[in-house]
């Protein structure tokens, strides 16, 4: 206990200094909602495994740890940020270094005319008109304590706005590179993308670390879709193996627009990641795949909602995890299907492959249905190897390593494939052999 | 080449084969025949290393090696190939992948360099021709959504390329039509040469109309209970495996 109240003291005895840091960072509007999320931080309390949303995942080793937020400038070679790169003619990269944007590091080479790409705290001094019209709208911070300390202590993170009828062809790879640091820092990328009407864009959020630090990334990310606009968004997940990531994607689809989610996760000690896809007009497409990759004591757990409030809406989801060693994985994911949603074609898998005795899965998908006139599905597993492929295999030639190499990248294989984007295949794919076939 | 002494196996607690003998030499083609529940699958995927299925008594020298000690794997590597009554669908992994992952890892084995994309590429479309497969083929799944026949000749076709010293192929004719099993049968006779040798496990007479044995052993209740030449096949035919259940009779009662 004395912890939990230590951890939440150093916010609140620091939220007026941080307020007073803040630097042309501060309409109006944002002082007055960062003074609302505060006081909500102030008030509510850390979930406990008694919540129902957090009867999995005990987040108390989190809450042993006084994290502070990093005071100090971070500068970092070229060649670190290189070894996070998807292939070398990348066009556009931001790069944050302890969750601070580096425009040393960054470069923006491909972008139509309009678009604007960078930190959110620059779009709060330059066009806190967007800002002031988005931000904050739709991650809730009235009762979750993560989002509201995110948003009270909001100061950097990602900001993407694509104009009307824009195509950004070349994807926007955003890199958040911790490093290494004196005290146990708390970084808060707080980012916001918005493809305005029939516009089209491509992001992929990527979470690294220089080494296995312990550090908290609190991050809460989000996406505006609005008419017809496309957005292909992928989340890598690669934190130091001592970390703790706490995330959540709030993603806001407007009729006929078009939503794919791709979350990668193989790093963190605790990760937890919320991403909740609301349908706000007829006509639209939403994908969230995932797939988690865990070892040792790692522990995974994806909350996803979806939300059919309009009717003629598809969604397709499907999580995968690989489970090794005494790892834990969540999936929760939700399906909520309202009165007006008729028409709504929703349908969602969620398949684990177990490589230890000692590995555990526990998953809920859940489908909420109150229309009558729909289509939806829903489906888990928890399985081990194949043995009998197992055997095949070997019986040609192939060894025990090879032969679970084979099977484990076969079970990664549809979602992988589902990805768009041939540089973060390939990277995947790199992530599974370096894993597996050694 | 092949030399099975008094073998027993098991498979959960129960006696399935019950004292084989067998002597192959490199070379020949063998018909092992049998009724159902007679033994013939247990006997070739015992031999392939299932570990399931457990050899309680006698051994198996193959090539004067110890075969029940090798791993599925290393038998693979030194020559031994098992084509599956029921091959494995594996979704996600393409034929063209687990062919070229087998083949190298048995390279690998006898310290020889991986083939090179080109020479690989041009040894698997040879060895295509040989079973009637056209390419699209390579990239599919393996197994995954083939039919009976398909199943049949991709297995036949891996076969070809991982080119064995001793093939066994269980039921590989089992629900083939007779275009498909001229097909499977062509391939099996292409690949013999005086240097391997092939087992044919098979419940019928009809594939042995298209390859030739020189022996044909006939298995009933975990036992070899006769042996010949390739006119037992026939007169099995004709008469039905009910005349080697009475033969049995006479001989133990006799």
């Amino acid at each position: 206990m004395d912890n939990i109240i230590e951890f939440k003291e150093w916010f609140i005895k620091n939220f007026n200094a941080f307020e007073e840091s803040l630097n042309g960072e501060n309409t109006p509007l944002l002082h007055r909602v960062r003074k609302e999320a505060f006081k909500n931080f102030n008030e509510l309390s850390f979930p406990t495994v008694k919540d129902e949303e957090w009867r999995f995942t005990n987040i108390s080793p989190l809450l042993k740890y006084n994290f502070t937020l990093p005071s100090e400038d971070f500068k970092i070679s070229d060649e670190l940020v290189n070894k996070f790169l998807l292939n070398e003619i990348e066009s556009n990269i931001l790069i944050f270094v302890n969750g601070k944007f580096s425009e040393k590091n960054s470069k923006l080479l491909n972008l139509p005319e309009g678009t604007i790409v960078g930190s959110i705290s620059d779009a709060m001094k330059n066009n806190p008109e967007i800002i002031d019209k988005y931000f904050g709208k739709y991650a809730s911070y009235s009762n979750q304590i993560f989002t509201a300390l995110s948003t009270a202590f909001t100061k950097d993170g990602a900001f993407v706005y694509v104009p009307d009828s824009k195509i950004v062809e070349d994807p926007i790879h955003i890199i958040f590179i911790t490093t290494a640091s004196e005290k146990k820092i708390i970084i808060q990328p707080r980012n916001l993308f918005i493809a305005s009407k029939n516009s089209q864009v491509t992001i992929i959020e990527h979470f690294v670390s220089e080494n296995d630090n312990i550090y908290f990334t609190n991050a809460v990310t989000e996406i505006v879709a609005e008419e017809n606009a496309i957005i292909d968004h992928y989340k890598l997940q690669e934190e130091s193996k001592n970390a703790f990531h706490i995330a959540r994607v709030e993603i806001d689809q407007k009729r006929s627009s078009n939503f794919t989610s791709h979350s990668i996760s193989t790093g963190g000690v605790i990760t937890r990641n919320d991403i909740n896809a609301h349908f706000n007009g007829e006509g639209g497409e939403c994908t969230l795949n995932g797939l988690f990759l865990l070892e040792d004591k790692q522990l995974f757990d994806a909350h996803t909602l979806i939300d059919h409030a309009t009717p003629l809406c598809n969604s397709h989801e499907h999580y995968k995890g690989i489970l090794d060693d005494s790892s834990r994985g969540v999936f929760n994911g939700k399906v909520l299907v309202r009165q007006d949603a008729q028409k709504t074609n929703a349908f969602q898998k969620n398949n684990n492959i177990l490589l230890s005795n000692n590995a555990l899965v526990n998953t809920k998908p859940q489908l909420e249905i109150f229309a009558d006139d729909v289509k939806c599905s829903h489906g888990a597993t928890i399985g081990q190897i194949d043995e009998e492929a197992k055997f095949y295999l070997k019986s040609r030639g192939i060894g025990e390593k090879a032969a679970n190499a084979i099977l484990i990248h076969a079970f990664a294989s549809d979602v992988i494939k589902s990805m768009k984007i041939d540089s973060v295949r390939n990277y995947l794919e790199d992530i599974l052999s370096k894993r597996f076939n050694q | 080449m092949l030399e099975v002494k008094n073998l027993h196996v098991s498979i959960n607690g129960n006696k399935i084969l019950k004292g084989i003998n067998l002597t192959i030499n490199a070379g020949e083609i063998h018909a092992i025949m049998g009724p159902n529940g007679s033994g013939k699958s247990t006997l070739a995927q015992a031999l392939a290393g299932r570990e399931e299925y457990v050899v309680t008594d006698g051994e198996v020298f193959y090539n004067g090696e110890n075969l029940l000690e090798l791993s599925p794997e290393d038998r693979a590597r030194k020559g031994l190939f098992l084509a599956f009554q029921y091959p494995v669908e594996i979704p996600g992994v393409s034929n063209v992948n687990l062919l070229k992952t087998a083949l190298n890892e048995i390279r690998k084995f006898h310290d020889e360099e991986e083939l090179d994309a080109i020479d690989f590429l041009n040894l698997i479309k040879d060895k295509m021709k040989l079973v009637d497969l056209d390419e699209s083929f390579l990239k599919r799944s393996v197994n995954e959504g083939f039919s009976g026949g398909e199943k049949k000749r991709n297995e036949i076709f891996q076969m070809a390329v991982l080119n064995p010293k001793l093939a066994i192929l269980d039921e590989t004719d089992s629900g083939l039509d007779i275009d498909a099993l001229k097909v499977v049968a062509n391939g099996v006779n292409k690949l013999k040469s005086k240097d391997n040798a092939t087992i044919i496990v098979t419940h019928y007479q009809r594939l042995l109309d298209y390859i030739i044995p020189d022996f044909v052993h006939v298995l009933y209740d975990g036992k070899i209970v006769k042996s010949g030449g390739k006119e037992l096949a026939f007169e099995l035919e004709e008469k039905g495996y009910e005349w080697l259940k009475n033969g049995e009779e006479k001989v133990v009662t006799g």
